[in-house]
C-alpha cells in the first residue's frame, strides 16, 4: 500500500511538471507575450518597445531557463538598466537588490505576481479558492444525497414506473450543461419573464452567502453532475438487487424496505463512491462556467480572467491547483475503493 | 400589425391542454406513491390478482392522459400547417409551418425504417425500443433542420442581418417596415443586435450538425488507432500512451480551450500543426484496416490501399493547407475546399479533447477481449497483430463503441456550446448555439428569449442523443 501511494505520488508530480511545462510553453509563445506587453504598456506600442519591455522583465530568456526560474531551481532574472538600477524577478517593490533572495520560485513558496490583479498570486489563488470551496461544499451537500436517493429509488425495482420516471430525469439532467440550465433557471426564477425568487447574480455571495443569491448557482452545478451519479448508483443498485443473497433474504420473508435499507444499500454504494470522487474534476469545469454566468468571483472566474489576459503566473498557479485536484481525487478514489471493497487488493 | 399570440386561433384548446398536463402529473405522482403503499404486483403474482389495484388504475390513467397530450400537441403542430393566414396560426403554428420540410423528411424516414426494420440490423432494431425511437426522432429533427437550413428552406430571415427597430423585441413581433416578399414577423423575437432569434437558432443547428459528428468520428479514429495497440502490445507503449492520455485528461477542458483557441495561438499556427497530426490518423486507420485485410491478396491490396492513399492524402492536404496560416503550401488547383476561419481550430481542439477518453474506452474493451479464445485461435492461425486488432477485436467491441459514439456526439455538442459560451474559436457573429447563449446572457433577467431559444435547442439535441444511446444499448444487449 505504501509503495502504491509513493508510486502514485511520483506519477502525480511528473504529470504536474509536464502539464505546467505545457502551459508555460503555450503562454510564452511570442504572440502571447506581445499581447501581454501591450496590455501592460499600451496598445500602440512599437515593436522595439515591446521587445525592450519583454527583455527588461526577463521574458526573452530561453524557455527552460524561465521555467527553471518559475520552479525556483535557477536564480531569478535580474536586469540592470542604463542608470545602474537593478530590477528583477525576485526583487519586490521597495526592496534593496542586495537583500533579495537569489531563488524565488514555487519551491520557495513564491508564486509570483499577477499582471491582471497586480497582487501576489498565492494570495489571489488562496482567497478565490476559499470562495469556490463554499460553492463546492454546497454543491456536494445538495448533489450527493439527492443523486444517491434518486439512484437507489430507481434501482430498487428495475423497470417500475418510478424507475422510468427517475431514469428519464437523470438522463435529462446529464443532457443539460450548466450554461443551458443556468440560463433556464435565471429565466424562470430570476427574471421579469418568470418569478423573482432568486437573484440572477451571485456577486454579493462573496461577502455574505444567502439562500437567495447562492441557490441558483449551486443548483445549476449540482444538476449536471447529479444525473451521472444517479445513473451509476442505479446500475449498481439493480445489480445488487439481483444478487443471490437478496433473493435468499426475500425467500426468508424479510420485508422489502428492510432488504433495501439493511442488505442492499451498503453494497450498492461502493461503486458510486468512485464516481463521486471522479466527479470533482468535472465540477471544476462546471464551476468555471457557473462562476462566469453568475459573476461569482471565485477560482473559475479567476481562471477565465487569467487565461483571457495571458496572466502567465496566475494561469500557471491555476493549472497547478486544477491538476492537483484531479490527481488527488483519483488517488483518494483508488484508496477509498480498496477500503470499501475488501475483495480488491493493491499489491 | 398586431404581435402574434402563441397559439393563434387554436387558443380555445389551451385550457384543455393545461388540464391534461396537470392531470398527467397527478396521475404519475399518484402511481409512484401508490406503488410504495400497496405491494407491487410482481410480489403477489399479478396473473392471479383479478382486481385492479389503485396503482394500476393510476398507471392506465396516466397512459391515456399521455396519449391525449401527444394527440393535442399534434393538433397544434398540424393545425399550424393547415390553418390559413399567419395571424391565425400563432407562433407555435407558424414555426410548425416553417418546419414543414423537416416534418415530411421525418415521416418518410420513419415510414421507410419501420417498414424495412427487420432487414436493417441494429439500426432496424432501434425501432423496437420506444425510448430509442424518441431519441432518434429528436436527433433526426435537428439533422434535417440543419441540412434544410443550409439549403435556405426554414429560416425566415438572414441570421446575420439586423433590422432597425427590432432590438430585443419579444416573440411574435411584426417586422418593422416589412417589404413585400419578406417574412412579416420575428417568430421568436429579436436579439440585442436586432437579429431574428428563430433564424439564428435554426442556422445554429447547421454548425453543430457539421462539426459534432465529424469531430467525434475523428476522435474515434485517433482513439482506436492508438488504443488497440496499447492494449494488444501492452508494456512500455501502453504505459507511455496511457500517461499521455491521462496528462490531457488532467487538464481542465476550459483551460485547454483558452490555451489553444485564442487568436494569438492561432497566429502561431499551433492548431494547424495539431491538425496535421490528428488528421493523419483516419488515413493511417483506413490504410492499416484494408492492408491487413487484403494482405494475402496483393492485387486487391494494391487497389484498395492505393485508392485510400490517393483520396485520403488529397483530402488531407486540402484540409490542413489553409490560407493565412503557416501551413499554406498546397497548390490551389488541388485544394478542394477551404474551411472558414475558426471552424478548423474549433474542430481540432474538440477532437484533441475527446480522443484521450475514447483511447481509454477502446483500451479497456480491448484488454478484456484480448484474453478471449478466438483471439488466441487467430494468433495460432498465424494472423498478423493488426489483423487481429482490427478484424477480430474491433468488430467485437462495436456494441459499447456505437453507444459511446452517440453519447460522445452529445458531449461534443456540449463542448462546442462551451467554446461559444466563452466566445472562443468561432467568429462572434456566428449563429452557433453557444455564441448565441453568450450574447444573450448579459440581458438575461430583462430579455430572456434570445438566450432561451438556443439553450432549449441544444438541450433537446443532447437529450435526443442520450435517449438514442440508451435505446441502442438496450437493443444491443438483447443479442
Amino acid at each position: 500500500m505504501g509503495l502504491f501511494i509513493l508510486r502514485r505520488l511520483g506519477v502525480m508530480i511528473l504529470t504536474a511538471l509536464c502539464l505546467t511545462f505545457i502551459v508555460f510553453f503555450l503562454t510564452n509563445l511570442y504572440p502571447n507575450l506581445e499581447k501581454l506587453a501591450k496590455t501592460q504598456g499600451n496598445q500602440r506600442m512599437s515593436d522595439e518597445a515591446v521587445t525592450s519591455y519583454l527583455g527588461k522583465n526577463g521574458y526573452l530568456q530561453p524557455l527552460p531557463v524561465k521555467y527553471g526560474q518559475w520552479l525556483g531551481v535557477l536564480p531569478g532574472h535580474t536586469f540592470t538598466d542604463d542608470e545602474g538600477k537593478i530590477t528583477g524577478r525576485c526583487i519586490k517593490r521597495g526592496m534593496e537588490p542586495a537583500d533579495a533572495p537569489t531563488f524565488c520560485g514555487i519551491l520557495q513558496g513564491d508564486w509570483g505576481q499577477s499582471t491582471v490583479f497586480k497582487a501576489d498570486v498565492g494570495e489571489i489563488v488562496s482567497t478565490r479558492l476559499g470562495l469556490t470551496g463554499w460553492l463546492m461544499l454546497f454543491v456536494m451537500l445538495l448533489m450527493v444525497p439527492s443523486a444517491l436517493i434518486v439512484g437507489v429509488l430507481a434501482g430498487m425495482r428495475e423497470g417500475s414506473k418510478l424507475d422510468r420516471s427517475l431514469s428519464t430525469f437523470s438522463i435529462a439532467s446529464t443532457a443539460t450543461p450548466e450554461y443551458v440550465s443556468g440560463v433556464i433557471f435565471i429565466t424562470l426564477f430570476a427574471s421579469s419573464a418568470g418569478v423573482k425568487w432568486f437573484k440572477g447574480t451571485a456577486t454579493s455571495a462573496a461577502d455574505d452567502i444567502t439562500f437567495e443569491n447562492f441557490f441558483l448557482p449551486v443548483l445549476t452545478i449540482a444538476l449536471y453532475g447529479m444525473g451521472y451519479i444517479a445513473r451509476m448508483t442505479r446500475a449498481s443498485m439493480t445489480e445488487v438487487m439481483t444478487a443471490q443473497y437478496i433473493r435468499t433474504a426475500r425467500l426468508k420473508g424479510v420485508s422489502f424496505p428492510n432488504i433495501v435499507m439493511k442488505h442492499a444499500l451498503r453494497n450498492a454504494l461502493i461503486a458510486p463512491f468512485t464516481v463521486i470522487m471522479l466527479q470533482f474534476p468535472w465540477l471544476l469545469n462546471g464551476v468555471v462556467i457557473v462562476e462566469t454566468l453568475f459573476n461569482y468571483k471565485g477560482f473559475g472566474w479567476t481562471l477565465v480572467q487569467a487565461a483571457g489576459n495571458n496572466d502567465i503566473e496566475l494561469l500557471l498557479a491555476c493549472s497547478v491547483v486544477a491538476v492537483f485536484v484531479v490527481l488527488i481525487t483519483q488517488l483518494i478514489s483508488d484508496i477509498g475503493y480498496v477500503f470499501l471493497n475488501p475483495r480488491i487488493r493493491i499489491a | 400589425m398586431e404581435p402574434l399570440s402563441w397559439t393563434g386561433s387554436l387558443s380555445v384548446l389551451n385550457p384543455i391542454y393545461l388540464a391534461l398536463w396537470a392531470a398527467f402529473g397527478i396521475a404519475v405522482i399518484a402511481q409512484i406513491v401508490l406503488s410504495f403503499v400497496s405491494p407491487s404486483a410482481e410480489m403477489q403474482g399479478s396473473a392471479l390478482a383479478a382486481k385492479k389495484t389503485p396503482g394500476e388504475m393510476a398507471g392506465t390513467a396516466s397512459r391515456y392522459l399521455f396519449l391525449g397530450i401527444i394527440a393535442l400537441t399534434l393538433i397544434y403542430l398540424i393545425g399550424g400547417i393547415l390553418i390559413p393566414g399567419i395571424e391565425n396560426k400563432g407562433i407555435v403554428g407558424a414555426i410548425s409551418a416553417r418546419f414543414l420540410p423537416v416534418w415530411i423528411a421525418l415521416v418518410v424516414t420513419f415510414a421507410l425504417s419501420i417498414t424495412f426494420k427487420r432487414k436493417l440490423g441494429l439500426y432496424g432494431k432501434l425501432f423496437d425500443s420506444f425510448v430509442g425511437m424518441i431519441g432518434f426522432a429528436i436527433v433526426m429533427f435537428w439533422v434535417f433542420t440543419g441540412v434544410f437550413s443550409a439549403m435556405d428552406l426554414i429560416v425566415t430571415h438572414d441570421p446575420l442581418s439586423q433590422v432597425s427597430g427590432m432590438k430585443n423585441k419579444s416573440p411574435g413581433e411584426p417586422l418593422a417596415g416589412a417589404e413585400a416578399g419578406e417574412y412579416a414577423f420575428y417568430l421568436l423575437g429579436g436579439d440585442n443586435l436586432a437579429r431574428d432569434v428563430f433564424s439564428r437558432m435554426v442556422s445554429g443547428s447547421w454548425v453543430v450538425i457539421q462539426i459534432a459528428p465529424l469531430a467525434t468520428l475523428f476522435a474515434f479514429m485517433v482513439g482506436i488507432t492508438l488504443g488497440l495497440p496499447a492494449a494488444y502490445y501492452g508494456g512500455k507503449l501502453d504505459t507511455f500512451l496511457s500517461f499521455l492520455a491521462n496528462l490531457i485528461l488532467a487538464f481542465p477542458v476550459i483551460l485547454l480551450f483558452y490555451l489553444l483557441v485564442t487568436p494569438e495561438i492561432v497566429a502561431t499556427g499551433l492548431p494547424s500543426y495539431m491538425a496535421s497530426v490528428l488528421f493523419l490518423f483516419p488515413i493511417i486507420f483506413l490504410v492499416v484496416l484494408f492492408n491487413s485485410r487484403f494482405y494475402t491478396q496483393p492485387s486487391k491490396q494494391k487497389v484498395y490501399v492505393g485508392g485510400i492513399l490517393i483520396v485520403g492524402l488529397l483530402l488531407y492536404f486540402s484540409l490542413i493547407s489553409q490560407d493565412r496560416t503557416p501551413l499554406n503550401f498546397w497548390p490551389d488547383a488541388l485544394d478542394l475546399f477551404d474551411i472558414p476561419g475558426g471552424v478548423l481550430v474549433v474542430f481540432v481542439s474538440v477532437v484533441f479533447v475527446n480522443s484521450p477518453t475514447v483511447f481509454r474506452i477502446v483500451r479497456g474493451i480491448a484488454l478484456d477481449i484480448k484474453t478471449r479464445d478466438y483471439v488466441a485461435a487467430g494468433q495460432t492461425r498465424g494472423e498478423g497483430p493488426w489483423y487481429i486488432m482490427l478484424w477480430e477485436i474491433l468488430p467485437n467491441a462495436r456494441g459499447p463503441l456505437i453507444v459511446d459514439f452517440c453519447l460522445r456526439i452529445g458531449y461534443t455538442t456540449i463542448l462546442l456550446g462551451t467554446l461559444g459560451f466563452f466566445g472562443l474559436g468561432l467568429p462572434p457573429e456566428s449563429p452557433d448555439w453557444g455564441s448565441t447563449i453568450n450574447d444573450g446572457r448579459r440581458l438575461l433577467s430583462i430579455y430572456p428569449h434570445p438566450a432561451l431559444a438556443p439553450a432549449i435547442a441544444l438541450m433537446s439535441l443532447v437529450l435526443g442523443l442520450n435517449l438514442l444511446a440508451d435505446g441502442l444499448r438496450e437493443e444491443s444487449l438483447k443479442d
